[in-house]
């Protein structure tokens, strides 16, 4: 992490001026920052810290409790897969299996080309199309191990040809 | 002629929103019978998604099913002809039509009835008549929390404390401020039904927490809702904002003295948040770690003011109860159990989704009845009630009833609503492992019992899928529930075992076999069982060997395959390939 180039801190000062007299608003604080770099960096924590007059370990603690927080860049496209009951009844590690084949990543780990990102997620809540799959916020359900891999190859070859594109 | 598409997260995940842009397109072409477009939530007939509801001219329900972007154009021609037998292939039948006839709602009453996103709609059936008639009747709070008293309402959300009870309890409070908070962090996996009012009727839970904070004398609500929800939180804020530009959230309601605003506060994904003092932390913008009680919320809550938490589906009932009097929903139930429940019917069940039934219904009644029983012809195993708290009941206690008492006596709980059905081919050992694995990573770390037992638990039953068992095994799994349930600090702790404590004493003998025999009966664990092909079924289609990522199945075509078990990784590749049900698990 300590690779990355200091992140301009400039992003993060409206969401500083909003809640700076509102009491408790750290987490919130926390979901605009990780809105606006798509992780926590470090740096940025300990801006917050210093303007907030808080510790930087009780931000540095509320970050790593919650599971939506991410302490390191996510790739392009963040594959959330539910692991909630019905679809561990219905064999989502099948899928899991099927995704770590195609990409060669785990859960929590980016392709080194940065285009995916895999993680494991509490329920989705759509259990009746499970196993469930949300990539970019689309939700793709009743899954098959080959279904999970078409869906991917198509997100990868549609995010190379924008790519090309631009 | 009205054309609604339910529009909650599955609907759209199962392809509704590509329908209505299709739709919208066309009619924005030529529109000559100038037929409406609209939306609705989710209407819990999860398994026939995408769902469309014509309403003819008459106002009659023409409801199509399992419709697809290429049908389209086909109802686009059936509206404009205002001939709907056009589309008869897409309608529903008379068989999954009963899953919605046999249930009775009241928490979901409006779900897919109504436009969550418009006011005047919820207006147009009894919306906000409640408030309405408490604000301008002159009903007092004791008048108030009295018929939810005699409607016998329950807490929805796990622990089914009384409402009536924990709403006297804050309104006796002295404290300049109070407030009213909605628990939405749902997060149960396996249950969605509060996820479904919200996106499908949020108005009923905005009034519901108007009469609450009515009768503590709050003035001031937030609704925690789940991050993972954001067709929720965008829904709902659009209603906040409706309610308050209606006069309906804001000062001096209805023209009376009393005034209450609604704020949104999403969560950031921590199961233990659903515990009501963790949840008044992660408030306070903290880990979201659970206090000592007491003093309870009801004395010191947020902000140390005195604070009423109820889930969604508790709230959802209450505008029903004020507008037709709490002896209607006591009038159904059981004698410790009044009203509905709303389950989330899910897993190896034919038909999936939100079903409401009257307390006192039967399980066997909510599986086989309205879910259809168990697909694809396999048996029954076991029903999972109440997610991580809660544990499997099995077949033989399938007439159990539906009753916060009865199903306690089972092992298992009421809980949110969760149902996932397993059948055969689920491994029991392997589903306790699952919710242990669920709870240690949940735990928030505060107290011993629940931090190091519930690993401690993990392991155990890691060893015993991985066909590594100890004999003794399940005893000391025994030993540590009740080590856990003693003396965990909060909820989730407290009820972790209850999982493993339920297959211990339905299903000890599968437990035994993965110990004793390394032998995973339902054929799910893998490193205790094998692929193997049956010669007299393969022919030698080829498919199976295409799919095998380490080139273990050999064989010409045409001719049975063969797997070399030396090199299967088991990853059951060749299992799902396979069409005519060759690949055999041993």
């Amino acid at each position: 992490m300590s690779k990355l180039p200091p992140s301009d801190l400039s992003l993060i000062e409206p969401t500083l001026k909003t809640y700076a007299n509102t009491p408790g608003s750290l987490i919130a604080i926390l979901q605009a920052t990780q809105e606006a770099y798509g992780y926590l960096p470090m740096d940025v924590m300990e801006h917050i810290a210093q303007k907030t007059n808080t510790p930087i370990a009780t931000i540095v603690g509320v970050a790593t409790f919650y599971a939506q927080f991410r302490l390191e860049p996510v790739g392009k496209n963040l594959i959330m897969l539910c692991q909630g009951t019905a679809c561990h009844v219905n064999s989502s590690e099948l899928i899991s299996k099927a995704i770590t084949d195609e990409l060669g990543i785990e859960d929590g780990q980016t392709t080194e080309d940065g285009l995916f990102s895999l993680e494991h997620v509490a329920c989705l809540g759509c259990c009746s199309l499970s196993p469930v799959m949300m990539i970019n916020g689309q939700t793709y359900g009743r899954l098959t191990p080959d279904k999970a891999r078409k869906v991917i190859r198509s997100i990868a070859a549609a995010s190379k040809e924008g790519d090309e594109q631009a | 002629m009205r054309v609604v598409i339910g529009e909650g997260s599955c609907g759209i995940a199962a392809g509704a929103g590509g329908v209505h842009a299709k739709l919208e397109e066309l009619f924005a072409q030529s529109n000559p019978t100038d037929a409406e477009l609209g939306i609705t939530g989710c209407n819990g007939m999860c398994f026939l998604e995408p769902i469309v509801d014509v309403y003819d001219n008459k106002g009659e329900l023409h409801r199509l099913v399992k419709v697809q972007e290429k049908d389209a154009q086909a109802i686009y021609d059936a509206v404009v002809a205002n001939d709907l037998s056009l589309v008869d292939t897409l309608a529903i039948t008379a068989e999954d039509e009963a899953f919605l006839n046999k249930q009775t709602r009241v928490a979901l009453r409006d779900c897919g009835v109504i436009d969550p996103e418009s006011i005047d709609d919820y207006l147009a059936h009894e919306g906000y008549a409640a408030i309405t008639k408490i604000l301008t009747t002159g009903m007092s709070q004791e008048d108030v929390i009295q018929q939810i008293d005699i409607a016998g309402l329950r807490g929805r959300g796990g622990a089914g404390f009384s409402t009536a009870f924990k709403w006297r309890a804050a309104r006796d409070s002295k404290g300049d401020q109070k407030y009213l908070i909605c628990n939405a962090d749902e997060g149960d996996p396996g249950a969605f039904m509060d996820r479904a009012v919200i996106e499908g009727d949020p108005h009923s839970l905005i009034e519901g927490m108007l009469i609450g904070a009515y009768s503590i004398g709050a003035s001031e609500g937030i609704v925690y809702v789940r991050a993972e929800y954001p067709l929720a939180i965008v829904r709902l804020t659009k209603a906040i904002e409706d309610a308050t530009e209606r006069g309906y959230l804001g000062n001096n309601i209805c023209g009376s003295d009393f005034s209450f605003t609604l704020r949104i506060k999403a969560g950031a994904g921590a199961f233990v948040c659903g515990e009501e003092t963790a949840l008044i932390e992660s408030l306070e913008g903290k880990r979201g770690m659970p206090r000592l009680k007491p003093p309870f919320p009801a004395q010191a809550g947020y902000w140390l003011k005195p604070s009423n938490i109820n889930n969604v589906e508790t709230y959802a009932n209450v505008a029903w109860i004020i507008n037709n009097g709490g002896e209607a929903f006591a009038a159904m139930g059981t004698k410790d159990s009044k009203g509905t429940k709303v389950f989330a019917l899910s897993g190896k069940i034919a038909r999936g989704g939100l079903v409401e039934v009257p307390m006192g219904t039967t399980l066997r009644e909510v599986i086989y009845g309205i879910g259809g029983g168990i697909r694809d012809n396999k048996e029954f195993k076991a029903v999972q009630l109440g997610g991580p708290s809660g544990g499997c009941v099995p077949a033989s206690k399938l007439d159990t009833v539906i009753d916060y008492n009865e199903l306690a006596a089972t092992g298992a709980i009421m809980g949110s609503g969760g149902m996932v059905v397993m059948d055969e081919s689920t491994c029991m050992a392997s589903m306790a492992r699952f919710f242990l694995d669920f709870t240690a990573k949940e735990s928030c770390g505060k107290c011993v019992h629940c931090r190091m037992g519930t690993k401690r638990m993990l392991e155990i039953l890691d060893r015993i899928v991985a066909g590594e068992g100890q004999e003794g095994d399940v005893e000391k799994l025994e030993d540590l529930c009740y080590a856990i349930k003693d003396g965990a600090l909060c909820g989730l702790g407290q009820t972790a075992p209850n999982p493993v404590l339920t297959t211990i004493r339905y299903f000890r003998d599968e437990l035994e076999a993965h110990i004793a025999e390394h032998r995973c009966p339902a054929g799910e664990c893998q490193a205790l069982i094998s692929y193997s092909i049956n010669k007299d079924v393969c022919v030698g289609c080829t498919a199976c060997a295409r799919q095998c990522p380490v080139h273990a199945i050999s064989g010409s075509p045409k001719q049975p395959h063969e797997i070399d078990q030396t090199i299967c990784i088991k990853c059951g590749n060749c299992k799902t390939a396979c069409r005519f049900g060759a690949v055999v698990v041993a």
